[in-house]
């Protein structure tokens, strides 16, 4: 014991652990029951206590090499392998192995006189000599509370269960110890007094008709253990906890992006669509197109080359193919080359633990890249939105651990906000895109935006949502001093701005011709105007020529009558040429 | 009960009764504690007054034979079985209370003084 101090003191983890092999409940004991000791499990009738101890065995002899000894009060060993032959346990073929022991042991009262003192050296006796028959390491006491049924004497029995506890450890025995919920206490008789290492608690209720299993760990000394309550289930495969806290957010992403299905689409959201392994939403009214928006994810998937996995929860595979054909995706093709499959189911058909554990198989089964759930919201159907809230959240984590893009639906009613999703799942999601109607003019039409797409930039604008012949089509709404317009109010809208504008156009062209026409005249004008200044430069190059002629014709003549007189070549007798020549450019 | 430290002991009924009125008593014990040396003198006394040859005890302990504890649904110890006459009745305890013990035997019926 100072040992087992010492150690526990020296570290949480060094705790020694048996792992129990059930799905999930080594992850929220943090590895497994306490190695050497007993741990008790108690819960009301039918909770799966006895379920939980057998498969605690079973999977120790299969998977971990360990042997085990199951104590039956309650059942025959024949009836415990039937039963559990459901979670494909063959409890007569590991007997045969010498792998397991069942030991049923009846105490009837009415069979039995008590006359003085006695103890229950027997019960060792027999418990010893099947766990040395084949060297078991596991024990199970189911339910050993029914010995005070049986023997009357309590005090006794009191004395010789706390004697077997301590027994079981000195055998170093790992124990699991079943008792019935008490009231008020955690077992009837009190078991926790003696089993004080580990006790887990199974719950079984039913809210809303729908019924819900529960564990969880009320105490576990010397180790860190989860503390809430966590959904378990049982299934052909035994039970699985579900511990829904305790996913982390560590999952991988990836900068890869898949198309939508719609060009257009793809377009709003950064030019090249989602995210690989993201989580989108789709929320809207009735009708507002969500689930064409779902097959058309579905088709490109598929088109990809990848597979895709469509849960259905409110219409058949063949409504929903039949449908799809009416706006032109043919989804049968990758229904028949089994690429596309749908698991359709109403919601109400189990609970939600149910649901998650089916998604989780059928995912790991088919191993698919796209998961669309249509509509997430009638989960809620199958339990409180708390719990609905709860599962999709580990829904998606899963997913994104599994780098699956996940397509969720969302009904919303018409008086919520849209914004709203029935479902609390909207700061789950990374892209979030609404549909809408807008009723204008005597006529509902669709619109789409983008609420949300984180890490990329995405068209905050909303784009008219057409649901035609070839698929689904986006197209720009009018948006402008009238507001946001839509379907046929848009095309008037349109019709008219189209005559304004050529009105507008015919206004410029005519303005243009003025002009033109201005230019032109202005133009003649001004070469009327150079013609009359080379007219006149004519005329005035024409008179300085006479002039000259006339002064040359002088000066010759003056210059003859001088030759003729005899003059000298005075100074003066070449002046009156450039003097004269002066005068004529000066009367100018 | 210097015999029971055997596995199977046998007190041979003696001649005067019929094979039918012999009462096969078989003690369960576990090793030679005060308990069940309590149990097998009382057993033998009670047989000695109330069935004087009509009755023989096998002694098994469970130390030596661990495997037969199964067979007669075992649980508390010392316990004696009995097969005949029928019902198949058991009796837990060291038999010190006689008036319970001689109930159980069916050697006196329930609630009657003595």
């Amino acid at each position: 014991m100072t040992k087992a101090i010492s150690t526990r003191r020296a570290a949480n983890r060094s705790l020694p652990k048996v792992p129990t092999g059930i799905q999930g409940l080594d992850e929220i004991t943090g590895g497994g029951l306490p190695r050497g000791r007993p741990t008790l499990i108690c819960g009301s009738a039918g909770c799966g206590k006895t379920l939980l101890a057998m498969e605690f065995l079973v999977r120790g002899a299969m998977q971990h090499n360990e042997r085990g000894v199951f104590m039956a009060f309650e059942e025959t060993a024949q009836e415990l392998a039937q039963n559990v032959r459901s979670l494909g346990f063959d409890l007569d073929d590991l007997i045969a192995q010498k792998k397991l022991v069942v030991d049923f042991v009846r105490v009837e009262r009415h069979e039995i006189e008590e006359t003085g003192d006695y103890d229950l050296e027997g019960l060792f006796v027999r418990l010893g000599h099947a766990i040395d028959t084949i060297g078991a390491k596991r024990v199970v006491l189911d339910t050993i509370e029914t010995l005070f049924s049986g023997l009357s004497n309590q005090g006794i029995l009191r004395a010789e269960l706390r004697r077997l506890f301590r027994w079981l450890k000195d055998r170093g025995v790992t124990a699991v110890i079943t008792g019935e919920r008490g009231e008020g206490t955690l077992t009837r008789h009190g078991l926790e007094e003696y089993v004080s290492d580990c006790v887990i608690l199974l719950d079984h209720r039913v809210i809303d008709q729908v019924s819900t299993r529960r564990v969880r760990i009320v105490k576990y000394r010397g180790t860190t253990h989860g503390t809430n309550e966590y959904p378990f289930l049982i299934d052909e495969d035994g039970i699985s906890v579900l511990p829904i806290t305790s996913l982390g957010l560590q999952h991988d992403v990836t900068d890869e992006r898949i198309s939508t299905g719609i060009a257009r689409l793809d377009a709003m959201l950064g030019g090249e669509g989602y995210f690989r392994g993201s989580t989108v939403l789709v929320s809207g009214t009735a009708g507002s197109g969500k689930t064409s928006l779902a097959a058309h994810f579905a088709h490109a998937a598929c088109g990809r080359g990848e597979k895709c996995l469509y849960f259905a929860f409110e219409e058949s595979p063949g409504q929903i193919v039949r449908n799809m054909r009416s706006i032109g995706l043919d989804l049968e093709p990758w229904v028949k080359k089994d690429v596309l499959r749908f698991h359709a189911l109403r919601s109400t058909l189990h609970g939600l633990e149910m649901h998650l554990a089916s998604f989780q198989k059928l995912i790991q089964e088919f191993q698919p890249e796209v998961v669309i759930v249509d509509p997430v919201g009638s989960l809620i159907q199958a339990g409180s939105r708390k719990d609905a809230t709860a599962m999709l959240t580990r829904l998606t984590d899963f997913l994104k651990a599994q780098r699956i893009t996940a397509f969720f639906t969302n009904l919303t009613s018409g008086d919520a906000s849209p914004e709203k999703t029935e479902v609390d799942i909207s700061s789950l999601v990374d892209t979030w895109l609404l549909l809408r109607d807008i009723e204008l003019g005597g006529e509902r039409t669709r619109a789409m935006y983008v609420l949300k797409s984180r890490g990329m930039a995405h068209s905050n604008q909303i784009r008219e949502f057409l649901l035609t012949d070839r698929g689904i089509d986006l197209k720009d709404v009018y948006l402008g001093p009238e507001g946001v317009l839509a379907g046929s109010a848009r095309e008037s809208q349109e019709a008219r701005e189209k005559a304004a504008a050529v009105l507008r156009q015919q206004k410029v062209d005519e303005k243009q011709r003025e002009l033109e026409r201005k230019r032109e005249a202005l133009e003649a004008r001004i070469a009327a105007l150079r013609k009359e200044l080379e007219a006149e430069e004519e005329e005035s190059k024409r008179i300085i020529g006479q002039e000259q002629l006339r002064e040359e014709t002088i000066r010759q003549d003056r210059e003859r009558m001088g030759a003729s007189r005899r003059a000298d070549n005075g100074p003066e007798a070449a002046e009156p040429p450039a003097r004269s020549r002066k005068t004529p450019g000066g009367r100018k | 009960m210097k015999k029971s430290a055997k596995s199977t002991k046998q007190e041979k009924p003696t001649e005067t009764t019929t094979a039918a009125e012999v009462w096969e008593l078989r003690l369960y014990v576990a090793g030679q504690t005060p308990k069940s040396l309590a149990a097998f003198a009382n057993l033998k006394r009670l047989c000695e007054e109330h069935l004087p040859g009509h009755y023989r005890i096998e002694v098994v302990d469970l130390l030596e034979n661990p495997q037969l504890a199964a067979g007669d649904q075992i649980v508390a110890l010392p316990t004696l079985v009995w097969k005949l006459p029928e019902p198949l009745r058991k009796i837990v305890g060291d038999l010190s209370n006689t008036e319970r013990a001689l109930v159980g035997l069916q050697l006196r019926p329930a609630g009657s003084g003595e």
